[in-house]
């Protein structure tokens, strides 16, 4: 039965139709040649044993599903939170298609960003020629305010130097000698996204920073620096809706609260919000820095400390602890006090955590994702009374593992927990099959994990393409602890019910009230 | 503590980079300077003669075992040397497979990143070869080498070599603060070797800073794996580098914008001098037997 435009069948139903099917059919039996049935079975629940869990950990070289992207692509995020700035990606143009494909997909929005263009001729002759016309065509066809550099593997594994070629570049008059192109060096094949935000931030900062002159710091004037964050847009007007509250005079350095839900009112807005170039000059005055996720701001905070202000680095706070932490550190270096209004914020989510208790307490989590993010989360299912007892980060180092440690010792339900620094998804394959947990919380890709070690995922994390709007909601303060919260929930609910949807077999716990 | 002088040893191979360099260094810090010195050759042969080592392990040999460069400590790849001169290899792969150049840029970093510079009073790159990629100018880039020494000899490929580094340092003079210090002439005892590596010195912008005679005791002290100023420190030779050194140092800020020739005006300059016969096309591609 062919597609016909009366009545298409989706993807999802038509390869189910007898013609697929007996074509699947007979293709698997006349060219796949597969092994037998019962072969297949046996090497697949060998997988599942601790015999292959150490082979499978004894690995050196190879890694299977990292769950970490490259540094560039941080770079391009911390570049679209200034105002009408222009990421310009020196190196080929499948990478910078990869950063756009990954956006789009998680934020179901465009993002806009350009590449160099980089081909066989720039590997051997390096890549000048192509940052002079890829500058001057971006500055003339996009007419941004700023544009922000960095590279791929390909530039950085043949040497280009961005600081001489963007001089060169504008003594060629690709654009205005005056006119900002802040820059960094991304190698993709070092560290990884986080880091690239890091270094990204950090040259737009310096940036401007450094031709300054002296700080004169203002008491009680704030920086505030989200970090990579799949929720971004919801977090960050999370935070400023706070930081209102508390009346502080503050500066987010990379907003990126508007890029990624820009209304559809008929005006396409390739550029939306942003922290200004002035705000960003300004910045230098502040009397301090808090960046909500410490390993997407090393080097960015070592700089700004370096201008005589205070830096406090935090790791992703959520839930009750994290935002209590977050909203005293604000009110000690402002001297402004924590109002009514919040403290009721506390209570109820304080509330509804113990409303739900009886259902959290005691479940086993495994959860995997960015080293910031895992602490955060860590920290809040320690407080909800859940047991985290495998938490694993590719791009979190053994300094991570001993902060998250440090959150294990300190409560009574971090006892059997264990974490995994520098490890990758397939790894956690084998955990979930040695020490089975409850319920799994990471990002989409955690879904082959879902149905091959038969675990509930809990989306949280980035990427998350196959579940829409995520990031309009924050999941920071205590309304995003509430989500948190909820999400868990649900995902709980959801499971039980399944489990006795049976009529007349399970069915005797399908309950209305739960 | 005075500002940061930093530098770097440019030259064809083979040329005697890395024992200049040495003796220099060792007599720069007789002078009482701090020293770092940062080997940019997959050979890893800039320091041996600083620590008496057949070769000091390099930051990407330690990387590699390790798993990653961000798995280091500085302590790893850090020797002390002669007179406390700190050295550090960045080491690269085997020939034929990967790229050496990389190796330079991630090695700087590292060193940069992990405070390896704070306290030295120069900081010298030990740079293989001619500049043949971007990895190989990372010494010359902004806010690295303020001033390069081109080591080189009176023969016709040391000096095409010399030419072409100046090339090398003139895209990134224009863009930044990267001066040619100076050319340091081994000595191999070709031709008018003084008079051509001055010709060539004042054609390419710069001065011949110093004229380093040939004497064995250098191979002497090599291969007790030593420096002349460690090996006999009261030899003429010793003395040589004692006044290269002083050169170098008293050259801060006086480096200059190169001005690369073409080959024909090489050419040229080794027919002025008589090593190469004017407009004598018939001694080019004929065997010394059958001339």
């Amino acid at each position: 039965m062919s597609q016909n435009a009366e009545k298409v069948i989706d993807h999802e139903l038509l390869f189910r139709q007898p013609e697929y099917t007996s074509m699947f059919e007979n293709k698997q039996k006349n060219f796949e040649y597969k092994h037998p049935e019962q072969k297949i079975i046996e090497i697949q629940e060998w997988t599942k044993t601790k015999e292959y869990q150490d082979k499978n950990f004894a690995r050196e070289a190879l890694t299977v599903n990292p769950a970490k992207a490259c540094q560039p692509l941080g770079a391009v995020f911390a570049a679209v939170g200034f105002a009408n700035t222009l990421p310009f990606v020196h190196g080929s143009q499948g990478c910078v298609a990869y950063y756009r494909s990954h956006f789009s997909r998680h934020f179901k929005e465009p993002t806009s960003c350009v590449s160099s263009s980089m081909t066989e001729d720039a590997a051997v002759f390096g890549g000048l020629n192509n940052m002079v016309d890829g500058l001057a065509n971006a500055y003339s066809m996009y007419k941004p305010d700023m544009i922000a550099v960095s590279t791929t593997c390909m530039a950085e594994v043949i040497g280009d130097d961005l600081d001489s070629f963007i001089k060169t570049a504008k003594s060629k008059g690709s654009v205005p000698e005056d006119f900002d192109v802040p820059f960094a060096h991304t190698p993709a094949f070092v560290g990884s996204h986080v880091t690239g935000y890091d270094n990204a931030l950090k040259g737009i900062v310096e940036h401007f920073w450094s031709k300054a002159g002296d700080a004169k710091p203002v008491a009680g004037k704030l920086n505030f620096i989200g970090g990579f964050d799949g929720y971004t847009t919801g977090n960050l007007r999370e935070i400023k809706r706070l930081l209102g509250a508390m009346g502080v005079d503050y500066t987010i350095l990379g907003d990126t609260s508007d890029i990624w839900d820009t209304p559809t009112d008929g005006e396409y807005r390739m550029y939306d919000g942003g922290t200004t170039k002035e705000e960003v000059k300004a910045a230098l005055n502040a009397s301090a820095t808090i960046s909500f996720q410490e390993y997407c701001t090393e080097k960015t905070l070592k700089y700004i400390a370096t201008k005589g202000q205070e830096t406090v680095a935090l790791n992703h706070p959520v839930g009750v602890g994290g935002t209590d932490k977050f909203l005293m550190e604000v009110s000690r270096l402002t001297g402004k006090a924590i109002p009514d209004a919040l403290t009721k914020e506390r209570g109820r989510l304080v509330d509804a955590i113990a409303d739900s208790q009886a259902m959290i307490h005691g479940k086993k989590f495994a959860l995997y994702g960015d080293p910031d993010l895992m602490l955060g989360l860590t920290a809040f299912l320690l407080e909800l009374g859940a047991e985290p007892t495998t938490v694993l980060s590719t791009n979190g180092d053994d300094k991570w593992a001993a902060k998250v440690q440090a959150l294990f010792d300190a409560s009574p339900f971090g006892k059997n927990c264990k974490v995994y620094p520098k490890k990758d998804m397939w790894h956690l394959r084998s955990l979930l099959f040695t020490e089975p947990v409850d319920y799994l919380i990471g990002n989409t890709h955690g879904k082959y994990l879902e149905r091959d070690c038969n675990v509930p995922l809990i989306r949280l994390g980035f990427p998350i393409f196959d579940r829409h709007h995520y990031h309009r909601f924050p999941i920071w303060g205590y309304e995003g602890g509430l989500r948190v919260l909820v999400m868990i929930l649900d995902e709980m609910f959801e499971r039980l019910d399944q489990s006795t949807i049976i009529t007349a077999k399970t069915d005797i716990s399908y309950d209305i009230v739960r | 503590m005075s500002a940061l002088r930093q530098i770097a040893f440019y030259g064809k191979g083979g040329i005697g980079k890395s024992t200049t360099s040495q003796n220099t260094l060792a007599a720069l810090a007789e002078m009482g300077h701090k020293i770092l010195i940062v080997g940019c050759d997959p050979k890893a042969d800039s320091t041996r003669l600083i620590l008496h080592a057949k070769a000091q392990d390099t930051v990407l040999s330690l990387a590699a075992e390790a798993g990653s460069v961000e798995d280091l400590e500085l302590e790893d790849v850090m020797k002390i040397g002669y007179r406390d001169i700190r050295c550090v290899e960045s080491g690269g792969p085997e020939p034929g497979v990967g790229c050496a150049g990389r190796g330079v840029i991630t090695s700087i970093n590292f060193l940069e990143e992990n405070g390896a510079y704070d306290g030295a009073d120069y900081v010298s790159y030990d740079v293989l070869g001619d500049v043949v990629c971007g990895g190989f100018a990372m010494p010359i880039r902004e806010n690295k080498a303020q001033e390069i020494y081109i080591v080189m000899s009176g023969e016709m490929m040391a000096m095409y070599a010399a030419n072409n580094i100046s090339k090398g340092i003139l895209k990134y003079a224009n863009s930044g603060g990267v001066r040619l210090g100076g050319l340091v002439c081994n000595e191999r005892q070709t031709d008018k070797e003084y008079e051509l590596a001055d010709a060539l010195a004042k054609k390419l912008g710069t001065k011949l800073i110093h004229f380093v005679p040939r004497d064995n005791i250098v191979q002497h002290a090599e291969l007790r794996r030593m420096t002349v100023l460690e090996y006999a420190p009261e030899s003429k030779q010793a003395q040589e580098y004692r006044e290269l050194a002083k050169k170098i140092h008293e050259n801060a800020g006086k480096g200059t914008i190169p001005t690369p020739i073409t080959m024909e005006e090489l050419e040229d300059l080794l027919m002025e001098f008589g090593i190469m016969k004017k407009e004598d096309e018939s001694v080019i591609g004929v065997a010394a037997a059958a001339a």
